[in-house]
């Protein structure tokens, strides 16, 4: 069902908030090693999601829509590496990666418009040069 | 419930941010991620759409779950910042509500938006989705977010010094 996902996103953008990963604080924090913070809640959300993933494959389970689940695979290829680093030096600039950019702004922090201005800019020079592009 | 009003512990914030993966995967039949958002928006509003491969050959309405994923997000910071919390939310400092911070935003926004383009992925799609199934190549990306943002931060703060 396709407005699940509208709920999911609610209930992510309140995680976002609650969880303060999208504060440039936290971020600054994260990348100076000053507090474990960042680092526990993705250990902990990874650690979820494997065991989330390895049980609904060991279950056999099916989508409310009764479908295979089927998790996209990204395979590799030199972007992974070039774009990864590009985007970890943004992430530390703005203290946000995509999902917080929306939350800082629902939050009423209206500066991140800027962000996020910037970044589909930044979708639309790769979508421009992608042919041009090492992958 | 005056827990509620104040920021939550990672140990209650990070496994729930984990069920983000399953909870997608089983209600929408999707696949957790942020940044194809950004590809979109560009496919419906950017010109020269129809000309631009990577706009054009990007089916976005079968992909519009993800645009209303994102308008959930700000439904639901929206909601935190007014009804949920304590104390006022400030997540950006004062010193970016500047020219130059505002200069600043936008430089490192492209570097977003470029970056994970590249990358076919965020922390949401490689990082949390991506080592769930563990898959190497989010792994690898994992890493190289990282080593960026480290380098980002030690030249700054090398530079303030």
């Amino acid at each position: 069902m396709r407005i699940s996902s509208l709920f999911v996103g609610i209930a992510f953008g309140i995680l976002l908030i609650k969880s303060e990963v999208a504060s440039w604080f936290r971020i600054e924090q994260m990348f100076l090693f000053q507090e474990a913070h960042m680092y526990l809640i993705i250990g902990s959300a990874v650690a979820v999601g494997a065991a989330s993933v390895a049980l609904i494959k060991r279950l056999g389970l099916h989508t409310v829509d009764g479908e295979q689940p089927v998790l996209k695979v990204k395979p590799f290829h030199k972007g992974t590496i070039i774009g990864g680093v590009l985007f970890g030096l943004g992430w530390a600039i703005t203290g946000a990666c995509p999902g917080p950019i929306f939350a800082q702004i629902g939050s009423g922090q209206m500066l991140a418009l800027v962000t996020l201005a910037g970044a589909l800019v930044g979708a639309y020079l790769y979508a421009l040069l992608k042919s041009h592009l090492p992958h | 419930m005056d827990w509620l009003l104040h920021p939550w512990p990672w140990y209650v914030a990070g496994p729930l941010i984990g069920l983000t993966v399953p909870a997608l995967l089983l209600l929408s039949g999707r696949t957790f991620g942020i940044s194809s958002s950004f590809r979109h928006i560009c496919s419906i509003v950017f010109p020269g759409r129809s000309s631009i491969p990577y706009l054009r050959d990007n089916d976005w309405r079968k992909e519009s779950w993800n645009l209303l994923f994102v308008v959930g997000i700000l439904i639901g910071a929206f909601v935190t910042a007014r009804f949920l919390s304590a104390e006022a939310i400030v997540l950006l400092p004062a010193s970016l509500a500047t020219t130059t911070g505002m200069i600043k935003l936008f430089l490192g926004g492209l570097l977003v938006g470029f970056g994970t383009r590249y990358a076919d992925g965020c922390t949401s799609g490689h990082t949390i989705t991506g080592l769930s199934n563990l898959q190497w190549p989010s792994l690898v990306a994992t890493l190289s977010f990282f080593v960026g943002g480290l380098a980002s931060t030690a030249i700054t703060h090398y530079q303030s010094f």
